[in-house]
């Protein structure tokens, strides 16, 4: 198969602890299931520590590629939280990236402390909307919910988005291979809730403006 | 199924770098693995663990490097296949019987994994491990990608048992810990039996020994000028060069093509970078001018590239060498594809890819001003939140200036503000024990700052014993807390001996810490942590007396603890918490600091994160309202 673009660069950023790495697991797997090089790069030597993490994935029909994405390079971001979404556009966003994000904040200690202050997260998203080409809002934890597989349900949104050229199927096999078989009932219905999040959803629909302004 | 014992030769799967090195070590029917866990490292021995029953392997979580090193040599020296994994700064502790047994030599294949960790993510430096092959004359093998990880650790056993040498493997963290394409191999028959024979003594005939090794080092070079993980790739005769090693290859490749550099140069990449293969590198370095090199830390490949080069002079005459030395790679932090690209782009007058420069402004401009910084600190439920608090606390009512000196593990983070920024020193494994010693016996100088050193419970039985004695019987001053928290937290809980059980999760003798700390004959207390007031009091009891004393704060990892038990879930009651008409100045949230607990603007009151929470309770103890409450068991 040949892509669009390739390599198509994808990013998974959140907070460690987020199951940022089981996310990007599922979605590389799939990936290879699709017959694709993949390469998953991720920084997480502090990932269950409350600090920044990243997954750089890496998609190409031609070879393997190197573990980082360059710079300004990343063609869709699958945010888990709203300020480390915004917080990679800096490094890796460009006007035609498009963004699935989970509007949830994490609370940094130094927010929690007083020594900095946690934006409103309807101006976050907006920011963001007005530096890349699409924002889809994906509300996988609700109100009161504690996000048990809520990266997995950010995962069936990127697959129900279509922004991937990987089959669905090859998601719920990945799925089945990765997580524990006592947790994959609940993982699978996080998936796809997630798909029905975004699958056929017009991206206008979206809460936040895709166009990029200036 | 794990993907690591598939018997399905060719099939494609994804797999981690350090998994690929695992399931190389399989396809070689490694034997006996034992390793001290370390980041990027861990995973290496962990996937060996999960599969040794399968393929009837030995795998052990030794007390520490050396002993792992010296473990693994045994199973060499009676025949078998083994394999010894660490993180960079592994190697500093196993290097003296590095430096001999060079001499001795070993029998069945031994593999030394060091997984260097560039930029230093999780370390606490970012050394280039390359040079113990030098220094240690021993060959050096650095795969470029997930497929190199699996076959070039197959080969480095048989290298290893050709020359009778270790055979070290250098991997960096974005191999070992990045994920990719890797096609599976066969999966041998073993039959191997252990037998001890022949001398392996380095000492009274070290200088012959010696000799014996260079020649041992001529005969790798031989091996290694055809070796398959030596290539090039580019047009037949171009003027520029690329040379790389290891993570540089990947890079390289996509910098070149970036530049639309395909036709005009060619990347040579060398797999076996100690010892160089002469003869392979001077061949395709005729008719060359320049030459770019690249690879991560160090300037290793750069410096024995250039005597390469300088004693072939004559042959391929003058050629211009960029790298560190020239400013073209930063000596220090890792590659990527960018740095390459420029360095590229500068040698030869071309433009970069160039962002937007508005749009990168007013990206970056978020970063300063609008997006707050997010530190990594301890989870939700993590004991050395509340140890650290009662450190912090003890030393507060002290009063006498006392300080804490720092070791390695998760609560290295007690630097910053996860930990109230209370460890003033850190370095490596012992450290902060080792430093407290010499600070406990300066009194006769005027010193009067009382000491504690913190150690976690892994690094206690790693490199911490032997100053503990030493504060003993030199009677030195100083107060050593032990943070035991029941694993090795920090690279994912593997067992340590106080653990109770081994690498496969069978039962296993503990040797107890405060049995260890008697038999030294120093006063040792245990304290749960999560009893914070009682914790203050003793520690500052403790501070008031002299000589050697350990306190232990034991509590298990929470993040473990969360997943074997259902925990409670917890709830600020709105209308005790009375916010900040308290006068706790936000004690939850604002001080103890607990990301856990977050500050409900509109109520103005404290308020749980249910997302985040997993249900410790310690604040609960800890407001002086009262009004932290249990609402019942998280499903």
């Amino acid at each position: 198969m040949t892509l669009e673009k390739d390599p198509l660069n994808l990013i998974i950023a959140g907070v460690g602890g987020q199951g940022n790495i089981l996310a990007s697991q599922i979605v590389a797997t799939a990936g290879i299931k699709e017959g694709l090089y993949v390469t998953v790069g991720e920084t997480y030597g502090a990932s269950q520590r409350g600090g920044p993490v990243m997954s750089h994935i890496r998609f190409s029909a031609l070879a393997q590629c190197g573990p980082l994405i360059p710079e300004g390079e990343a063609d869709i971001i699958v945010g888990l939280e709203p300020i480390e979404t915004l917080r990679i556009i800096a490094d890796f966003g460009n006007p035609k990236t498009r963004v699935i994000v989970s509007p949830r904040p994490i609370y940094p200690i130094w927010v929690l402390s007083g020594q900095a202050k946690y934006p409103p997260v309807a101006e976050v998203l907006q920011k963001l909307g007005e530096l890349v080409a699409e924002v889809r809002v994906v509300k996988a934890i609700q109100e009161g919910e504690t996000g048990l597989a809520a990266n997995v349900v950010m995962v069936g949104a990127l697959a129900g988005s279509g922004m991937l050229p990987i089959a669905a199927k090859y998601f719920g096999e990945s799925i089945k291979e990765i997580v524990a078989p006592k947790d994959f009932d609940l993982n699978l219905q996080a998936f796809r809730k997630g798909v029905e999040l975004t699958r056929g959803k017009a991206v206008a629909s979206a809460p936040v403006k895709t166009r990029r302004r200036r | 199924m794990v993907t690591l014992e598939l018997d399905q030769p060719g099939k494609i799967v994804l797999m981690m770098g350090d998994e690929a090195i695992a399931r190389g070590a399989i396809e070689a029917g490694v034997d006996f693995c034992a390793s001290y866990p370390g980041t990027p490292a861990t995973e290496i021995t962990e996937s060996l663990a999960r599969v040794a029953d399968r393929f009837n392997i030995y795998v052990e979580w030794s007390t520490n490097e050396i002993v792992a090193f010296e473990a693994a040599t045994a199973a060499s020296l009676a025949g078998l296949r083994a394999l010894v994994a660490m993180k960079q700064n592994g190697i500093n502790v196993c290097a003296d019987f590095l430096m001999t047994v060079n001499l001795a030599g070993t029998n069945g294949g031994l593999v030394l994994v060091a997984a260097d960790d560039p930029s230093a993510i999780s370390s606490s430096n970012e050394q280039d491990s390359r040079s113990y092959a030098r220094y240690a004359d021993l060959p050096l093998l650095e795969p470029a990608d997930f497929q190199e990880a699996k076959d070039m650790t197959k080969w480095a056993f048989e290298v290893s048992e050709k020359l009778g040498l270790p055979c070290i493997m250098r991997s960096v963290t974005r191999l070992s810990h990045s994920r990719g394409n890797v096609k599976l191999g066969e999966l041998p028959e073993k039959k191997r039996t252990a037998k001890f024979e022949g001398i392996y003594i380095s000492g009274a005939f070290a200088a012959a020994q010696h000799a014996a090794l260079h020649q041992k080092l001529e005969q790798a070079r031989e091996e290694f000028e055809s070796s398959p993980f030596n290539f090039y790739v580019g047009p037949k005769k171009a003027r520029f060069v690329i040379v790389t090693s290891g993570s540089g290859w990947l890079y390289s490749r996509e910098a070149v093509a970036a530049l639309g550099l395909e036709n005009k140069v060619v990347i040579l990449k060398i797999g076996t970078t100690w010892p160089l293969p002469e003869k392979f590198i001077v061949e395709h370095l005729k008719n060359v001018t320049e030459i770019l090199i690249v690879e991560e830390v160090d300037p290793f490949l750069e410096q024995n590239l250039k005597i390469l080069l300088a004693e072939q002079a004559k042959t391929l005459g003058p050629i211009e060498v960029y790298g560190a030395k020239s400013g073209h790679r930063p000596a220090y932090g890792e590659m990527n594809q960018d740095k390459v690209a420029q360095a590229l782009a500068s040698i030869k007058g071309l433009k970069t890819r160039a962002r937007d420069g508005k749009y990168v402004e007013k990206a970056k401009e978020l970063l300063l001003s609008y997006i707050p910084i997010r530190m990594p600190t301890f989870c939700t439920g993590c004991p050395h939140r509340a140890s650290l608090w009662a450190i912090k606390s003890a030393l507060k009512l002290d009063g006498r200036d006392g300080f804490v000196t720092g070791d390695i593990g998760c609560y290295s983070l007690g630097a910053g503000p996860a930990g109230y920024f209370q460890l003033k020193t850190i370095h490596c494994m012992g450290g902060g024990i080792g430093l407290a010693n010499g600070f406990g016996k300066l009194d006769k100088f005027g010193f009067n700052q009382p000491v504690i050193a913190v150690c976690g419970d892994s690094t206690f039985y790693h490199a911490a014993i032997p100053a503990l004695i030493n504060a003993r019987v030199n009677n030195s001053n100083v107060l050593m807390v032990v943070l035991d928290n029941g694993g090795t937290a920090m690279t994912g809980f593997q067992p340590h001996p106080g653990s109770g059980c081994d690498a496969l999760g069978r039962p296993a003798p503990t040797v107890e810490i405060e049995n260890i700390c008697k038999a030294i004959g120093v006063e040792v207390r245990v304290r749960d942590p999560f009893e914070i007031s009682q914790a203050v009091q003793e520690l500052y009891d403790m501070l008031q007396e002299s000589g050697p004393r350990v306190m232990v704060f034991r509590r298990r990892c929470f993040r473990i603890e969360a997943k074997e038990k259902l925990q409670k879930k917890y709830y600020v009651d709105q209308s005790k918490c009375i916010g900040d008409d308290c006068g706790c100045a936000r004690f939850c949230s604002r001080v103890f600091n607990c990301p856990g607990i977050i500050w409900d603007q509109e109520a103005q009151r404290a308020k749980i994160d249910e997302v985040v929470c997993t249900g410790c309770g310690v604040c609960a103890t800890l407001c002086p309202r009262g009004a932290i409450m249990v609402r019942g068991v998280a499903s």
